[in-house]
C-alpha cells in the first residue's frame, strides 16, 4: 500500500536531513504506530506519505514513494486525496467549514462525489463516531474530543483507503481518547482501513499496534511492537514494568502485563509506596496561595464555575484532572485574574488577583498557558531572557539561569518558534518563575511531550515544591499525575466531584488509573519508580 | 424534492440567496428616500425579521451593524457642523468661530454658523446609510455569508474560497488578539498602549500566518483545486465573461439605483450583463468536477422571501420616481416629516417574512440543553 524506498527528506535551513535512508513498507489493513521523542522527524515521516512534504512544506526529497502505485514526485496531495486522508495535530487549525456536516462533506464535495452518496455517507460518518447529536453546531462551539472525531469524519467520509494520523489523541482527556481510539480500531478491523498514526502517549495506543516504527534522529527502523519496544527510546509505563520486571514478551496491554505481574504482585503484598508524606497545613485564608470559595465564573452567559472550593498550600502540587470542557482553563483563568469571579471568590495570597495590577500580579501567581508561545515574543531566547528580566523586574540574568536549570541544552540565539514543545514549555516556565510567584500554574502542559520532556518537566515542579512554591496542573495525563502530584482535584461541569490524595484518587477510578495501578491492582502502588524503590528495598519484617 | 419544502411550516433553513435577495430589497427602499420615519420603519421591519427568524447559535452581527449606522449619522453631522456645506438654511442654532481658508477654496468653509436646516439634512443623508447597513447586518445574520459563498459560482470558485478563508481568518485574528492581550498581563503588562500594540502584533500575526498555513495544507490535502483539468484558455474565457458580465449587472443595478441619469440607460445595461453572467456561469458549471453537499432546495417559501423584498424595493423607488411627497423630505425650510402611505405599505410587506417563512431547525426545537445562544453574546 505504502512503499518508501531509500527516501531521505532534507530542509534547506537545517543542517541534518530529517529523514534518511527510510525503506518502509505499510500493506493494507495494517495499523502502524509511528514512535520517536520530539523532533525525531515523526510528523515528517508522515505528511510525507500523502505528498505534503515535500510539495507543500518545501525541502528535497530522494527515493522514492508510492501509495497505491502512485508516486508522491508526480502526485500533489490533492491528487492522493482519494486514497490518504490525514488528520493533523490540532483539528480547529484544520476545519475548512463552519459546521459539522459541511465539514464531513468537505472532502467529498472536492472529490466530486454525488450528492445521494454523499449524504448516506455523511449519516454513516455521523453514526460511526458518535456525532449525530451534534450534527448541526457551530464547531468552535464544540468540545476537543467533538472536533478530533470530526476532524477523523472529515478526511474518513471520502472513504480513504489509507488515513494517517498525527497525535490524535494529546488534546483529549483519557475517555475521550479511548473513544476516537475505539473507533480507528473498529475502522481498522471492519473496513480494512490502512492507519498510520504518531503519538507520544503510547500507553494509549501501543497494544492497538500491528507494527511500531521508532523514528530516532531521522533513521527509521519497523518492528513488531513487543521488540521495538524492547530498545525504543520512548515507551509506556505498562513496558517500563515489563523491562524492570525482565517479562519475555514484554506486555504491551495491561492485561498482558497483569497476566505476568503475580509473582511480582507476592513479592511486594502488604507494602506500600515509600511518598513523603508532607506536612499538610490546615490553613485558612491567610496563609494559602491559592484559595477559591463557592467560586463561581462565567464565560458569556454560561456559568463555567458552579461554586467551586479549592486551595492550594505552599510546597504542594495539585493536580486539576476533569473532561474536555469542564471548566479546568477557567479556573487556571479565574486563579490568574483573567476572569472576575461572579459570586463566591477567589484568592491568591489573600488578594483578589483580578484587582491587582500586573505588575504585582507576576509577584503573586505566574500562568503558563496551553500554548507557551503566548508568552514568548522576542525572536531570540537570549533576548526573551533579557525581556522577560525587565518585565519581572528581575536581576539581569535571572531568567536565563533559570532556562538553563530547567533545559540546559538551549543556545542563545535560536528563535523561540524553532524550540521543540519541551524547550518552549520550559522557556515559557523560566519567564514566568522569573517573578518569583509563590503559586505556579501550568495548563495542560504534556501536550506533545516525549517521555524524556516530561521526565525533566516532573523534576522541575517537583524542585519547585521543596522550595514552598505551590502547583496546579491542569492536566488530561494521567501517568503525569502519578508521578507528580500531591492531591488530585476531579471537576466535572464546573464542580469539584473529588478532592483528595493522589494514590486515593487515581487507584479508585478505572477512567483515572494510571498503568500501574492497573496491573498491580489492588495493591497501592501508582508508578514504574514505586515498584522499583520498593524491590530494591529489603522486604519489612514479618509481622 | 418533496412537496414538504413548500410549505412554510416545515422548519428549516431558508436558502440563503432569499435572505440576502430579501435584504438587497429593503436596503434598495432604503436608498430612496431621507425621511426618517419611513428609513426607521425600514429599520424596524429588519429587526422584527431577525428577532423572529435568527437561527440559534448563529453569530449575530445585526447588533455592530445598527452601531455602525449609528456612527454614520454622527461622524456625517459632525462633518456637517465642522465644514458647514453648501446647505443654504435661516435658522441658525449657534455659531462656531470662523477659520479663514486661503481664497479658491469655494464651498468649503471651518467652523462659522450651524443651520438648522443644515444638520437636519445631514442627518436623513446618515439615516440613510444606517438604514442600509442595518438591511445588510440583517441579511449577514439571517443567512451568514459563508453559507451565501456556497453558491459562488464554479467559474468563481477561487474568489468565493478566499473570501471564506478571510470570513474564517477575521474572527480568529481577533481571538488571537485578545488572548495574547490577556496573556501579556502574565508577564506583568497591562496590554494597552502604542508599544504594547508593537509587541502583541507579532505574536498574533505569527499565529495567525501559521493557522492560515495549516488550513492551506488541510484544503489541499483533502483535495481542494483537483482534477481541474480542463484548458487554461476556456476556462480564462469563461472567467472573462463572468467578470464582464457581472460588472454589467453591477452598471446596470448603479444605474437603476442612482435616480438621477435615465434610467434608460441602466435596464439594459442591467439586462446585458445578467445576461452575459449566467451564459458564462452555465458553460463553467457544466465543467465543474464538484458535487455539492446538501444544496438548500428554493421552493415556494423563497419566492415568498424574494418576493416580499423586492416588492418593498420596487415600490418605494416607484414612488421615488413619481416624486410621491414625503420620499425626500424637505429639510429647508425645515418641515415636520410624514409617513406617505404608499410606500410604508410596501416596506411593511417586508415584514411578511417574519411569519410566512420557515423557522429555522434549531429554533423551531426551542433553546437544547449544552447549546448556549452564543450570538447573544458575541
Amino acid at each position: 500500500m505504502i512503499r518508501f524506498e531509500d527516501v531521505g527528506v532534507r530542509f534547506d535551513d537545517r543542517r541534518e536531513p530529517v529523514l534518511r535512508g527510510v525503506d518502509l513498507r505499510v500493506d493494507e489493513g495494517e495499523m502502524v504506530l509511528v514512535v520517536g521523542s520530539t523532533g525525531s522527524g515523526k510528523s515528517t515521516l508522515l505528511r510525507c506519505v500523502n505528498g505534503l512534504v515535500p510539495h507543500f512544506s518545501g525541502g528535497t526529497l530522494s527515493g522514492r514513494i508510492t501509495v497505491d502505485g502512485r508516486d508522491t514526485r508526480t502526485h500533489r496531495p490533492r491528487d492522493l486525496a482519494d486514497i490518504v486522508g490525514v488528520v493533523g495535530q490540532d483539528p480547529a487549525a484544520a476545519f475548512v467549514t463552519d459546521t459539522v456536516e459541511e465539514e464531513l462533506a468537505y472532502g467529498m464535495e472536492s472529490l466530486g462525489v454525488t450528492g445521494d452518496v454523499m449524504r448516506r455517507r455523511v449519516e454513516e460518518t455521523l453514526d460511526l463516531l458518535g456525532l449525530a447529536d451534534v450534527r448541526q453546531r457551530t464547531l468552535r462551539t464544540l468540545s476537543g474530543g467533538q472536533q478530533q472525531r470530526v476532524a477523523i469524519g472529515g478526511v474518513l467520509a471520502a472513504h480513504p483507503r489509507i488515513l494517517v494520523l498525527d497525535e490524535p489523541t494529546s488534546a483529549l482527556d483519557p475517555v475521550a481518547a479511548e473513544e476516537v481510539l475505539a473507533a480507528l480500531t473498529r475502522l481498522v478491523h471492519d473496513l480494512g482501513l490502512t492507519v498510520l498514526l504518531a503519538e507520544h502517549r503510547l500507553e494509549r495506543v501501543v497494544q492497538y499496534a500491528d507494527r511500531v516504527v521508532v523514528v530516532e534522529n531521522g533513521w527509521v527502523r519497523a518492528d513488531l511492537p513487543a521488540v521495538a519496544m524492547a530498545t525504543s527510546p520512548v515507551s509506556p509505563p505498562v513496558v517500563d514494568l515489563g523491562r524492570l520486571a525482565g517479562w519475555s514478551p514484554l506486555p504491551l496491554s495491561v492485561r498482558d502485563a497483569r497476566r505476568a505481574a503475580g509473582p511480582i504482585r507476592l513479592q511486594l503484598a502488604g507494602r506500600s509506596p515509600v511518598r513523603v508524606i508532607k506536612p499538610v497545613t490546615t490553613s485558612g485564608l491567610d496563609t494559602a496561595l491559592l484559595s477559591a470559595r463557592a467560586l463561581v465564573v462565567n464565560r458569556g452567559r454560561r456559568a463555567v464555575l458552579r461554586g467551586i472550593d479549592l486551595e492550594v498550600n505552599p510546597g504542594e502540587i495539585v493536580a486539576l484532572m476533569g473532561r474536555n470542557g469542564s471548566g479546568k482553563s477557567t479556573l487556571l483563568a479565574a486563579a490568574c485574574g483573567q476572569l472576575p469571579a461572579r459570586l463566591g471568590s477567589v484568592r491568591t495570597g489573600g488578594l483578589d488577583p483580578a484587582s491587582l495590577k500586573p505588575q504585582q500580579l507576576v509577584r503573586h501567581v505566574g500562568l503558563v498557558p496551553q500554548d507557551p508561545g503566548l508568552l514568548l515574543y522576542g525572536d531570540t531566547v537570549g533576548g526573551e531572557c533579557r525581556a522577560a528580566d525587565t518585565d519581572m523586574r528581575a536581576a539581569p540574568g535571572t531568567t536565563r539561569a533559570l532556562l538553563v536549570h530547567l533545559a540546559p541544552d538551549v543556545e542563545d540565539d535560536t528563535h523561540p518558534r524553532d524550540l521543540s514543545e519541551g524547550q518552549r514549555l520550559a522557556l515559557a516556565l523560566a519567564v514566568v518563575l522569573a517573578g518569583k510567584p509563590p503559586l505556579v500554574l501550568l495548563d495542560e502542559p504534556t501536550r506533545g511531550l516525549d517521555y524524556g520532556a516530561k521526565s525533566r518537566l516532573v523534576a522541575s515542579l517537583r524542585s519547585l515544591a521543596t522550595e514552598r512554591h505551590g502547583v496546579l496542573v491542569a492536566t488530561h495525563d494521567v501517568e503525569l499525575v502519578a508521578e507528580l502530584a500531591d492531591r488530585v482535584v476531579v471537576i466535572a461541569d464546573g464542580e469539584v466531584v473529588t478532592d483528595g490524595p493522589t494514590d486515593a484518587v487515581l487507584a479508585g477510578s478505572p477512567a483515572f488509573a494510571p498503568q500501574v495501578a492497573k496491573v498491580m491492582h489492588p495493591q497501592p502502588w501508582l508508578t514504574v519508580a514505586d515498584v522499583a524503590a520498593a524491590l530494591v528495598l529489603p522486604p519489612p519484617l514479618a509481622g | 424534492m418533496t412537496l414538504a419544502i413548500h410549505d412554510h411550516r416545515l422548519p428549516r433553513l431558508l436558502h440563503p440567496a432569499a435572505w440576502w435577495a430579501w435584504a438587497i430589497g429593503l436596503a434598495m427602499a432604503a436608498n430612496r428616500t431621507t425621511n426618517p420615519l419611513l428609513l426607521a420603519l425600514i429599520v424596524v421591519v429588519a429587526a422584527y425579521v431577525v428577532a423572529a427568524r435568527r437561527e440559534l447559535g448563529a453569530a449575530s452581527p445585526f447588533g455592530a451593524f445598527l452601531r455602525l449606522g449609528l456612527l454614520a449619522i454622527t461622524l456625517r453631522v459632525v462633518f456637517q457642523v465642522l465644514l458647514g456645506g453648501g446647505t443654504p438654511g435661516r435658522t441658525v442654532l449657534f455659531t462656531l468661530p470662523e477659520i479663514p481658508l486661503p481664497s479658491g477654496s469655494s464651498g468649503v468653509r471651518l467652523g462659522g454658523p450651524v443651520t438648522l436646516e443644515g444638520v437636519l439634512a445631514a442627518t436623513y443623508e446618515g439615516a440613510r446609510l444606517a438604514a442600509v447597513l442595518a438591511c445588510i447586518g440583517a441579511a449577514n445574520t439571517l443567512a451568514s455569508p459563508r453559507r451565501l459563498l456556497r453558491y459562488v459560482p464554479a467559474t468563481l470558485y477561487e474568489v468565493g474560497t478566499a473570501l471564506v478563508v478571510a470570513l474564517t481568518y477575521a474572527p480568529q485574528l481577533v481571538d488571537d488578539a485578545r488572548r495574547v492581550r490577556v496573556a501579556r498581563r502574565l508577564r506583568g503588562h497591562g496590554g494597552r498602549g502604542i508599544r504594547e500594540l508593537a509587541r502583541l502584533a507579532v505574536p498574533v500575526l505569527d499565529s495567525a500566518l501559521e493557522r492560515s498555513l495549516n488550513l492551506a495544507a488541510s484544503m489541499e490535502s483533502r483535495g481542494y483545486g483537483r482534477s481541474v483539468h480542463r484548458d487554461a484558455r476556456s476556462r480564462r474565457q469563461a472567467t472573462a465573461l463572468t467578470l464582464a458580465g457581472l460588472s454589467g449587472v453591477i452598471a446596470g443595478v448603479y444605474g437603476l439605483l442612482d435616480g438621477s441619469p435615465a434610467p434608460l440607460l441602466g435596464l439594459p445595461l442591467l439586462i446585458v450583463g445578467a445576461v452575459a453572467a449566467t451564459a458564462s456561469l452555465a458553460v463553467g458549471a457544466r465543467r465543474d468536477p464538484r458535487s455539492r453537499y446538501r444544496p438548500d432546495p428554493w421552493a415556494t417559501p423563497e419566492w415568498l422571501v424574494l418576493g416580499c423584498g423586492a416588492a418593498a424595493g420596487v415600490l418605494v423607488m416607484i414612488a421615488a420616481q413619481r416624486g410621491v411627497p414625503g420620499i425626500v423630505v424637505q429639510t429647508s425650510p425645515a418641515t415636520w416629516p410624514i409617513l406617505p402611505w404608499a410606500p410604508s405599505l410596501g416596506v411593511l410587506l417586508a415584514l411578511v417574512p417574519a411569519w410566512l417563512s420557515p423557522l429555522p431547525p434549531l429554533r423551531a426545537a426551542g433553546p437544547v440543553d449544552g447549546l448556549q445562544d452564543v450570538g447573544a453574546t458575541s
